[in-house]
């Protein structure tokens, strides 16, 4: 005995358009893994051929484009440095905003104002960040090039990213502790540096390691204010340094093919410092909560 | 057991002081950057013999200096734009298939993937499309001037690889990941209750998709779009490697044309002379001002749904 419902089968078209739909879709995760894929394993097959024991000890000092040879070790150098101090001055500011914005704003005018232009600090190119360093520190200033006003160019472009990391882990912080801490009588700036900061603490330090892997491979502002050099020079406040995507950037505008291996290897070494960042930053989140993360 | 104090804290003025100083500080930030860009612009911009917003060469370094923003302003909305068109239906596709198509148990190791493509940094970009890309462009874009010279924009007699096309495909990749991101995490809002109602009324997934998932998340696609804009105008060395840096204005995107804001201030910089420096300074005053407009725009948007707060963080 059959039951008549009225319930009918979809219909041809339907399913057509919805099976065309689906290819669509997965084509276009497709579309979009293929020029990882081809970046990646270029990077990695022509990086090879110059990754080596010479490449990471050696500058270029006295290499000329043509020569063979020659290394990255003044462009490592240089960029872990303005990494450093770019970190050494967003950090805290990034850090102590996101706190105001949680913790003091209470959402009137000024902390509405202030998140609006964090907002928008996000979207501000890295070369306009260089051109506004070269601007104000050294044209103004009369301040040398130098690695320091890198590292100042590249903490504009970090402080917005470490806000909204910082904020977002503030909030996550329950209401409660905050409440419990008022309730011993404790002060509430001892409560958020003694509480709040440390329940939110690997929270901030993975987005502050996603900022740093960000800024780590910017070139632009490199290239307006730290201007370039062949030689090593470990020191980021005195003339002009070398980091690792100038080094890239200025190996690849040159025609010979030594130089090209060199820019490709360059490029291989600065993906494996950003990727080890990013790396990190994951397993520091993940550890923290292995069950909600899975 | 020790007992805790009572008493107001020494401490809570200061501390409060330097966080809210904190925030005051961005601000200052944002307003310096305006005003020094414009106050090192002045001088280059009165050496300027002709109207640096019609003006199209760009000769700043000469005795009697000439420059202007038209063509490069013009190559950077150009190239933003054709950029925009090629990543955002791609972005849309990879958003829904990981919030919509994948299996559950891959969908966020996926939208890693993808996320991964936000953390090559520019400059191997540019390296890539030189030696990969510029080349491999070559036949495509032979095949569109062969056989699509009727559009005027593939038309013209010569057909070179650094073309305005390739910088643009460049910079469709590096805005893909973060239209992708916005979208996704957008799509995954939407409201469950409506979609599971959709399919219980024997919608198949596609018009589910069409009627639950599209219409809440159009905005967010809109505000995904345009801070995508935003970043592919400011993208600076990938397409400095790639345009052919000419100073014309010209549709043809095959041909050797092309330039940007961005791309001209990082290949100029080298020879600038004093005037040259200012000059680069007033290109960079109009993009900052450009992309400020595209993100203000874009977060007025978002603004306006709360829900999406957490998304565009």
């Amino acid at each position: 005995m059959t039951v008549v419902t009225g319930i009918q089968p979809i219909s041809a078209g339907r399913r057509v358009k919805d099976r065309a739909v689906q290819a669509l879709v997965y084509l276009a995760f497709a579309i979009a893994v293929v020029p990882l894929v081809s970046v990646l394993w270029l990077v990695i097959r022509n990086g090879l051929k110059r990754f080596d024991i010479e490449f990471l000890t050696h500058s270029m000092r006295n290499i000329g484009a043509r020569d063979a040879g020659g290394g990255a070790y003044h462009a490592i150098i240089g960029t872990l440095e303005q990494v450093l101090l770019a970190s050494l001055i967003a950090v805290p500011i990034g850090l102590l905003t996101a706190i105001y914005l949680v913790e003091y704003g209470n959402g009137g005018r000024l902390s509405r104002i202030v998140s609006f232009f964090v907002d928008v600090m996000t979207g501000v190119p890295s070369v306009v960040s260089g051109l506004f360093i070269l601007a104000f520190w050294i044209l103004a200033l009369g301040m040398p090039f130098s690695g320091f006003a890198g590292a100042l160019a590249l903490s504009i472009l970090m402080m917005p990213t470490v806000v909204r990391s910082a904020e977002e882990m503030l909030r996550l912080v329950p209401n409660e502790l905050r409440e419990a801490s008022y309730a011993l009588g404790v002060p509430k700036w001892r409560s958020i540096v003694k509480v709040v900061l440390p329940t939110a603490f690997t929270g901030i330090v993975t987005g502050v390691m996603l900022a740093v892997a960000r800024v780590a491979g910017e070139t632009a502002p490199l290239l307006l204010v730290v201007f370039s050099t062949d030689s090593i020079n470990n020191d980021p406040f005195n003339g002009p340094q070398m980091g690792l995507p100038l080094y890239v950037f200025d190996q690849a505008s040159r025609p010979n093919d030594t130089a090209i291996d060199r820019a490709w290897a360059g490029a291989l070494t600065l993906i494996l410092i950003i990727m080890l960042l990013n790396l990190v930053a994951r397993l520091i989140s993940w550890w923290r909560s292995p069950a909600k993360r899975g | 057991m020790r007992r805790p104090a009572f008493r107001r804290s020494r401490g809570d003025g200061p501390f409060r002081f330097l966080s809210t100083a904190s925030g005051i500080v961005l601000l200052v930030i944002m307003a310096a950057i305006g005003v020094f860009l414009v106050v090192k612009a002045i001088p280059a911009l009165q050496a300027n013999t002709s109207h640096f917003l019609t003006e199209l060469t760009w000769n700043p370094n000469a005795t009697q200096p000439v420059f202007g923003i038209g063509a490069l302003a013009f190559g950077t909305l150009i190239s933003s734009f054709i950029a925009l068109i090629i990543a955002t239906p791609v972005a849309v596709g990879v958003a829904l298939f990981i919030s919509h198509y994948a299996p559950r148990r891959l969908a966020s190791a996926l939208g890693y993937l993808v996320d991964l493509l936000a953390a090559v940094p520019s400059v191997v970009y540019g390296l890539w499309g030189v030696a990969f890309l510029v080349p491999f462009m070559l036949s495509p874009s032979s095949f569109l001037n062969k056989y699509f010279a009727w559009i005027p924009i593939f038309g013209g007699d010569q057909v070179v690889g650094k073309s305005m096309l390739t910088a643009s495909l460049v910079l469709a990749i590096m805005i893909l990941p973060i239209i992708a991101a916005i979208s996704r995490e957008v799509f995954l809002q939407a409201p469950r209750i409506q979609e599971e109602a959709a399919l219980a009324l024997g919608a198949t997934r596609w018009e589910m998709i069409r009627m639950a998932v599209l219409p809440f998340g159009r905005p967010g696609v809109i505000t995904a779009a345009l801070l995508g804009l935003g970043r592919a105008m400011g993208e600076t060395i990938a397409v400095a490697l790639i345009f052919p840096a000419t100073f014309t204005i010209s549709f043809r995107i095959l041909s050797a044309n092309g330039n940007s804001i961005a791309a001209n201030i990082a290949n100029g910089f080298g020879e600038a002379t004093p005037i040259g420096r200012g000059a680069l300074i007033a290109s960079g005053l109009v993009l900052f001002l450009i992309t400020l407009l595209v993100n203000t725009a874009a977060r007025l948007v978002i603004a306006r749904r709360k829900e999406y707060a957490r998304a565009a963080a």
